[in-house]
C-alpha cells in the first residue's frame, strides 16, 4: 500500500502544490488530474524517489521509500513521458536489456511474448530507431508485461497510441488492479476502469 | 552490472563512427608530430611521452561528453537510477564501458606510435603499463565531470574546463615513468604513484558520479 501525507513541491521560487495525500490500497487506483502545469509529472517524481518532496514523506507499506531503497524500486515500476529505449537497439533488445539491469533474467520466449501482446510481431528484430512513436511508446509498454511489479506509475501512458493500444493498456491495467495490484497515472482521458479514485490537483 | 557493459558495448558496436573518430584522433594527432618536427631521434625521444600522453588525454576527453548524456536525453539513466540493482553498480560498469571502447584501444595502439618517436622495447613496455593504469583513472574522473555537467548547457566546454586540471596528476606521473625510464632513472615509483591514484579513484570516483547524477536527475 502506497500512502503519502503532507507533500508539497516547489520548482524554483514557485510553488506548485502543498499538502497532498494519498492512499492507494492494493485492487486500487489512482487518477490524477490537474491543468498542464499543475506538477502531476512532479508528484509521480516524488512518489517514486526521483525527487525529494519539499515537504511531507511517501511510505510504502507503512515504511518510508527513502528507507526501503531497492526493496521498494524492485516492486514498483515507472515509466515517464521519455521513450526510455535506445534507439540503436532492436525492440527485443530493448526489453531483455531492461529485464536484466532490473536484476531479472527476461528469457527471450517471454519478451516476445510481451512484444507480440503489444502488438510489435514482425517488429522484434529492428532498430527501435526505424520505430514510430506510437510502436516506441509500445516497446517501453511491453516492460510492464514482462515485469512483476506491485506498484505501476504511468504518466501519460496514452500519449501517442491509437485507439487499439488505448484500449489494450486500459484492459491491461483493469486487469493489474482486478489481481490485487495498484497503479497512479495521469491522463487527460477519462478511463473506464473500476477502483479508481481521482485526485485533483 | 554486466548488463549496462553488455549494453554500451552494443550500442557502440553499431555507432562505429564515434569511436573510431577518437582513435583517428589519437593516431594523427601523435602522427603529426614526428612530421611537424623532423626526423631527430633524441628531440623525438625526449618528447614521445609527453606528447603520447596528452593525446590520450584528449581522445578520451572526446568520449565523455556522451557517457552519460544520451541516457539522460532518452530516459534511460532514470529508469537505471529507479532499477532495483544499486544505482552506484550500473554507473562503474558504464565507466567501465567507457574504458573498454575509448582507454583500451588506445593503450593497445600506443606501442605502434611510440616506434615513430625511436622509443625502445623497455620504454615502450613502460609506455604501455603506464597507460594501463592510466587510462581507467582517466575514465573514472571524466565520468565525474561528465555527470556534474549533465544537461548544463554548453556542458561540453564546461566538461574540459572541469576536468582537464584533474587530468594533470595522470599526465605527469604517467609521462614522467617513460622519461624516467628512457634517463635510466627507473619509472617504478612513477608507476607505484599512478596505481595510487587509480586505486583511490575506483573507491571515490563511481561514488562522487552517482551523487552528481541523482542531483541531475532531480
Amino acid at each position: 500500500m502506497l500512502t503519502a501525507t503532507g507533500l508539497s513541491c516547489i520548482r524554483g521560487e514557485r510553488r506548485l502544490f502543498s499538502g497532498i495525500g494519498l492512499a492507494v490500497a492494493p485492487g486500487e487506483w489512482l487518477h490524477l488530474q490537474g491543468e498542464n502545469g499543475a506538477g502531476k509529472t512532479s508528484l509521480l517524481r516524488i512518489l517514486v524517489g526521483l525527487t525529494p518532496a519539499a515537504e511531507g514523506e511517501v511510505r510504502w507499506k507503512g515504511e518510508s521509500i527513502g528507507a526501503l531503497g531497492e526493496e521498494f524500486r524492485r516492486e514498483m515500476v515507472y515509466l515517464g513521458h521519455h521513450a526510455a529505449v535506445k534507439e540503436d537497439l532492436t525492440a527485443l533488445e530493448n526489453l531483455q536489456i531492461s529485464a536484466a539491469l532490473d536484476g531479472s533474467d527476461l528469457a527471450e520466449r517471454g519478451a516476445l511474448a510481451a512484444l507480440f501482446r503489444m502488438g510489435l510481431k514482425g517488429r522484434e528484430e529492428l532498430p527501435v530507431r526505424v520505430l514510430s512513436q506510437g510502436q516506441k511508446r509500445r516497446v517501453l509498454l511491453a516492460r510492464l508485461l514482462a515485469r512483476k511489479a506491485a506498484l505501476w506509475v504511468l504518466d501519460e501512458p496514452f500519449t501517442a497510441l491509437d485507439v487499439k493500444a488505448v484500449q489494450m493498456l486500459s484492459g491491461l491495467i483493469g486487469e493489474h488492479v482486478a489481481a490485487g495490484g495498484m497503479a497512479v497515472l495521469t491522463s487527460h482521458q477519462s478511463m473506464p476502469i473500476a477502483g479508481g479514485r481521482v485526485l485533483q490537483l | 552490472m554486466l548488463a549496462i557493459i553488455r549494453r554500451d558495448l552494443l550500442i557502440a558496436a553499431r555507432r562505429k563512427s564515434e569511436v573510431l573518430t577518437a582513435l583517428f584522433f589519437f593516431v594523427i594527432v601523435t602522427s603529426l608530430f614526428p612530421l611537424g618536427i623532423g626526423p631527430e631521434p633524441t628531440l623525438l625521444k625526449k618528447i614521445a611521452p609527453g606528447v603520447l600522453w596528452v593525446a590520450a588525454l584528449l581522445a578520451t576527453m572526446l568520449g565523455l561528453t556522451r557517457m552519460f548524456a544520451p541516457d539522460h536525453a532518452d530516459g534511460t539513466l532514470e529508469q537505471m537510477a529507479l532499477a532495483p540493482t544499486p544505482f552506484g553498480l550500473l554507473v562503474a560498469g558504464k565507466v567501465v564501458a567507457h574504458w573498454l571502447v575509448s582507454g583500451l584501444p588506445l593503450v593497445l595502439l600506443a606501442p605502434v606510435l611510440g616506434i615513430q618517436f625511436d622509443l625502445d622495447a623497455g620504454a615502450l613496455g613502460i609506455l604501455v603499463v603506464a597507460l594501463l593504469l592510466g587510462t581507467p583513472l582517466l575514465s573514472l574522473v571524466g565520468a565525474i565531470g561528465a555527470a556534474l555537467t549533465l544537461g548544463v548547457r554548453g556542458g561540453g566546454v564546461l566538461l574540459s574546463l572541469l576536468v582537464l586540471p584533474l587530468y594533470v596528476p595522470a599526465l605527469i606521473f604517467g609521462a614522467g615513468a617513460v622519461e624516467a625510464h628512457i634517463s635510466g632513472l627507473g619509472a617504478g615509483g612513477h608507476l607505484s604513484l599512478l596505481a595510487a591514484l587509480l586505486a583511490l579513484a575506483v573507491f571515490f570516483a563511481p561514488w562522487a558520479t552517482t551523487a552528481a547524477l541523482r542531483i541531475a536527475l532531480e
